[in-house]
């Protein structure tokens, strides 16, 4: 059974139709990359899967529940966790703060201050951020944003993270560090949705992927497929017709 | 020899605390009754301020509706007083203003920034003027009698509540439901995202304000004798919270405090010495914090304190 799938899952807002019936479905343990140029409604599934926004018509499965229709904390207690395009952190509390708070409210059990307070120091030496746990959240670089952000996901004790976009703005040797935070999460038997730009890491990083374009999904496969399809080409880099005829 | 230096900073801060709330409860023993009443004007103050910080401060949503929930103490008072004892007034006050704020909650909380500001501005004004319109038109007398209290009775009182609302506002603030609502005034949206109920935190702790007020108002009505919907529902007791609140900085709990406590004092000594020109003075006072003290007045003594920022 997939850990979560979409039936026909459409957004409008007022007469765009930010996705139009869209299906997809995730297994647990894969790796999803979801990709497509700018408008083409990824980061408004990602928003409807957290329960953001309210989906328009279609139905949203979680563990085989319907989970649309729930307020973002339930779906987040369900075991759903998410990041943002531009980073939402707290942003004048401190990093440690920041993951506290998520490990202290993000799951269904109670979770007691002191669990709370050994679990985040867990997560922040696991992305790496140990060190830096008193700073304010504002003060880090971009790089660290993004991991703190990571981290806090982690602390709701997900089964299913989305990530979106997690390496916008990393240079190149950030992006590397980047794509070996996903796979050591992967590892800890978590089931990655991602949003990416960097097809870089799409490709090495990903089982399979989907790709959206003005609000359907026109292509889903192994990595090498999509690249090499020329329906994604086209939507990526325009009609090779037109290059020639001109 | 260990016992030279078990006597830390912590101590001395809670036994200064211990001292001056003995000096306080001896108060009425040893002072002039106008000592007693300025001091009963000031808690009341005071208590405004800090239960205002209870739910703005860590939110950052600016509530400007004290004047209802502390209006809506003065008439339970009203109403209530002639019949029965006086703690039950008190009491029923607050939990009158605790219903209405958690209703006003569920409607309001959704709005943010100026929405919100404005949104809770109008809720009072429109009790008052609901009010007025009832007193004039249904029972055709404006105004109530209030039963006459003792000053002493009503001095201690307020100061239960005053510790009462510190206490309350000290430990939400070390709690997790604490933790939470900095979330929520930090950035809402990812604070939901992180499993925080944000509704119903902020809805409970609204309400948990109000209810302090609601009961200052049930007392202070004793004081006043006469009321009315202008007095009860005075617009001025909703700036006033907010402006002592910048004034001593809300980042700890003693900013309120201080700045509650000077505000009061000024305002007694302005009123009194220089009645037409206070409201400018408190004015000027006020620019000059906002433009030269960001953290208030505790923000400044703190970083004198600890010779840096922060």
């Amino acid at each position: 059974m997939p850990i979560l799938e979409g039936k026909k899952v459409t957004k409008y807002f007022g007469g765009l139709a930010a996705l139009y019936q869209v299906d997809f479905d995730i297994n647990p343990g894969e790796v999803v990359g979801l990709i497509g140029p700018n408008g083409a409604g990824k980061t408004t599934l990602f928003n409807l899967i957290s329960g953001f926004l309210p989906i328009t018509a279609g139905e949203i499965r979680y563990k085989g529940k319907k989970i649309n229709g729930l307020n973002p904390n339930q779906i987040c207690r369900q075991g759903v966790a998410r990041t943002f395009q531009s980073t939402k952190l707290f942003a004048g509390m401190t990093v440690f703060e920041n993951v506290l708070a998520a490990s202290l409210f993000g799951s269904k059990r109670t979770v007691s201050i002191p669990e709370a307070e050994s679990e985040t120091l867990e997560l922040l030496e696991f992305v790496d951020l140990l060190s830096l746990r008193t700073m304010l959240a504002k003060d880090l670089p971009i790089a660290y944003q993004k991991r703190l952000e990571v981290a806090r996901a982690l602390a709701t004790k997900p089964d299913l993270l989305m990530l979106d976009e997690v390496m916008a703005g990393l240079n190149p040797v950030e992006v590397v560090e980047a794509m070996g935070l996903v796979a050591k999460i992967r590892d800890r038997g978590i089931t990655i949705f991602m949003i990416e730009h960097v097809m870089k890491a799409i490709m090495e990083v990903c089982d399979r992927i989907i790709v959206l374009h003005h609000g359907n999904k026109i292509a889903e496969g192994k990595p090498e497929d999509v690249a090499n399809s020329p329906k994604v080409i086209e939507i990526y880099l325009g009609e090779q017709t037109h290059a020639r005829s001109q | 020899m260990e016992g030279f230096n078990v006597i830390t900073k912590k101590h001395f801060i809670v036994g200064g605390i211990f001292l001056i709330l003995i000096l306080l409860f001896l108060m009425p023993f040893y002072a002039k009754p106008y000592l007693v009443i300025s001091l009963t004007n000031i808690l009341m103050y005071i208590i405004l301020t800090v239960s205002w910080v209870i739910f703005s401060g860590p939110t950052h949503y600016i509530s400007l509706a004290s004047a209802a929930f502390f209006g809506v103490g003065i008439y339970t008072s009203a109403l209530l007083g002639k019949t029965l004892p006086l703690t039950v007034v008190v009491v029923t006050g607050g939990f009158a203003s605790f219903i209405l704020a958690f209703f006003i909650g569920l409607l309001t909380l959704r709005l943010r920034g100026m929405y919100f500001i404005i949104f809770t501005f109008s809720i009072s004004e429109l009790i008052r003027h609901s009010l007025l319109w009832w007193e004039t038109n249904v029972t055709g007398t404006v105004g109530r009698w209030v039963v006459m209290v003792s000053h002493n009775t009503v001095y201690y009182i307020i100061l239960t509540i005053f510790m009462i609302t510190f206490i309350i506002a000290y430990i939400i603030r070390r709690s997790r439901v604490g933790l939470a609502l900095r979330c929520i005034g930090e950035q809402e949206e990812a604070a939901i995202h992180i499993g925080i109920n944000s509704t119903l935190i902020k809805t409970f702790t609204f309400a948990i304000s109000a209810l302090f007020m609601g009961s200052t108002g049930a007392i202070m009505a004793t004081r006043w004798t006469y009321i009315d919907p202008r007095i009860a529902f005075d617009p001025h007791l909703s700036f006033m919270p907010v402006l002592m609140a910048i004034f001593g900085g809300t980042i700890h709990l003693y900013g309120p405090l201080l700045g509650a406590t000077i505000f009061a004092y000024l305002e007694e000594i302005l009123t009194t010495k220089f009645p037409y020109y206070y409201m400018l003075l408190f004015g000027a006072i006020l620019i000059v914090v906002i433009l030269f003290l960001p953290h208030g007045l505790f923000g400044m003594i703190q970083k004198r304190l600890k010779g840096g920022p922060k």
